[in-house]
């Protein structure tokens, strides 16, 4: 059960990863695609907690980073997507973990997820001096980036949410009756 | 006056007990190891030819041909909006082509016996140079994103079809960008908009070199920034910019289009002058392109010599 539930988590950043290289390029806003590997992230995050989001989170910031076209830093989008990970799973737990998000705040935390992510990557690259852009350009793609991950949260997030929270259920199942027994 | 001892401790305990709802607290080792895994990452990515570079070919091995294969499903609907334009707005486009098409008429007429004369020169001492090359056709089957701040793309010819890294891709209308790294089906190519790029450029009516660095720019259609090694020289609006050429034709290959000027300012500072470069490549649109390889290349798919050829 354990390896399934990694393969399907796996599976889902490589679709991710295939479609928002590939297939979005299409549509791209001025050359910014949504970001479908932070979508999964924090769908993830929503349903099992920071240290699967953590864990995860990192899995598709090294995708990201390694696979083809990209030629940043590599470790760059995995640090991003740890601490998008880490956080959004805080935000659950801070809430009461058991009840499903409404749409209302899942369209916030995403939100909240897209201008963290985005910002740790950007500020990475200012530090380690990778990226010459200036600030204005940097704020620039940051805020469509934000736009187009909320646009395209209705698409992904169900999807996400719905295949992490099938393979849960048998886990939430276990978790809740040794709850009631203690 | 023992009432009003903590106002904050009920708060607290509140938070406190959403905490514990959810069982023990979220272990921050898993977190700390993973933000070291990062930043080890990051310094081993710092050393060229490094462990990291390995992994990259791994993953570019992996996930190239299953980018081919997404690119190849989506090919047909991309298509689809050109289905959707109207009548009037085709009519419009066939006038300004027809006029356009005119004019060029016009100008090749009264121009052809210099062109002609250019081009026989330009032949030979091409010939001589660097004995021509062949152009392996690729498209276009992943960009990278804005997000990552870097300009390149993916296309589907790798070592197999005869790309190395540092081979020159063109299109239609002129220089593309270069290639970084290849896989055995696939290559990275890093555009010239790419902040890191930097391009030996020529200004064709002066013969002035300079060199054309990409500014990652967002705004519509983006821009190069041509910085030419003489201060002195003036390029005027509409000049055209192409590839100064590289020893060997690697990385770029001489000749080949880029741009036209757009604008001109100076830097009092830095007493330079710089220009404004317009590519003719329209980068949000990528899809068929040409890899520049030497001639006698042996490669898995039909390229195209440089006398038109296909072989």
């Amino acid at each position: 059960m354990r390896a399934l539930r990694a393969a399907v988590a796996l599976g889902l950043v490589l679709v991710a990863l295939l479609v928002q290289s590939s297939v979005l390029g299409h549509v791209a806003w001025q050359g910014v695609v949504p970001n479908l590997c932070l979508l999964v992230v924090v769908g993830a995050a929503l349903v099992r907690g920071p240290e699967f989001g953590a864990l995860l989170g990192f899995v598709a910031g090294v995708a990201l980073d390694l696979a083809p076209p990209a030629d940043h830093v590599a470790g760059r989008w995995a640090l991003a997507l740890v601490v998008v990970g880490w956080l959004v799973g805080r935000v659950r737990t801070a809430q009461t973990a058991d009840v499903r998000p409404s749409a209302g705040s899942v369209v916030l935390t995403v939100a909240a997820a897209s201008f963290v992510g985005t910002s740790v990557f950007a500020l990475s690259g200012l530090v380690l001096g990778d990226p010459v852009m200036g600030i204005g350009d940097l704020l620039t793609v940051i805020l469509v980036a934000l736009v187009l991950d909320v646009v395209a949260t209705p698409f992904v997030l169900p999807v996400v949410l719905a295949v992490v929270r099938r393979l849960d259920t048998e886990r939430e199942r276990g978790r809740r009756t040794e709850r009631v027994l203690t | 006056m023992t009432a009003p001892t903590n106002p904050y401790r009920g708060r607290e305990r509140r938070w406190r007990g959403a905490g514990r709802l959810d069982g023990p607290t979220p272990s921050r080792a898993l977190l700390v190891a993973l933000l070291l895994a990062c930043a080890c990452l990051i310094t081993l990515d710092q050393q060229t030819d490094g462990p990291v570079e390995a992994g990259r070919e791994v993953v570019g091995e992996a996930v190239g041909p299953l980018q081919s294969g997404a690119a190849g499903l989506v090919r047909p609907f991309t298509a689809v909006p050109e289905w959707l334009r109207t009548q009037s707005s085709l009519r419009e486009d066939v006038a300004a082509l027809e006029a356009e098409n005119s004019r060029l008429r016009q100008e090749a007429a009264t121009s052809g016996l210099d062109r002609n004369r250019l081009a026989e020169l330009d032949g030979l001492t091409r010939a001589a140079q660097d004995g021509g090359f062949t152009l392996v056709p690729a498209r276009v089957v992943a960009m990278g994103p804005m997000q990552s701040f870097s300009r390149t793309v993916t296309i589907d010819a790798g070592e197999r079809a005869g790309v190395t890294p540092d081979m020159t891709v063109i299109d239609n209308d002129g220089l593309v960008g270069r290639v970084l790294r290849t896989t055995r089906t696939t290559a990275t190519v890093l555009l010239v908009m790419d902040p890191e790029s930097v391009v030996g450029g020529r200004v064709g009516e002066s013969m002035e070199i300079g060199f054309l660095r990409g500014r990652g720019a967002i705004e519509d259609g983006g821009r190069l920034t041509l910085d030419l090694v003489d201060g002195s020289v003036v390029p005027a609006e509409g000049d055209t910019v192409v590839t100064w050429g590289s020893d060997g034709g690697a990385p770029y290959v001489a000749g080949v289009p880029i741009g036209r000027v757009q604008q001109v300012w100076s830097s009092p500072r830095e007493t330079a002058k710089f220009a404004e470069i317009e590519p003719f490549v329209d980068f949000s649109s990528l899809d068929l392109v040409g890899v520049a390889v030497p001639s006698g290349t042996r490669s898995d798919r039909g390229v195209l010599e440089a006398d038109g050829s296909i072989r």
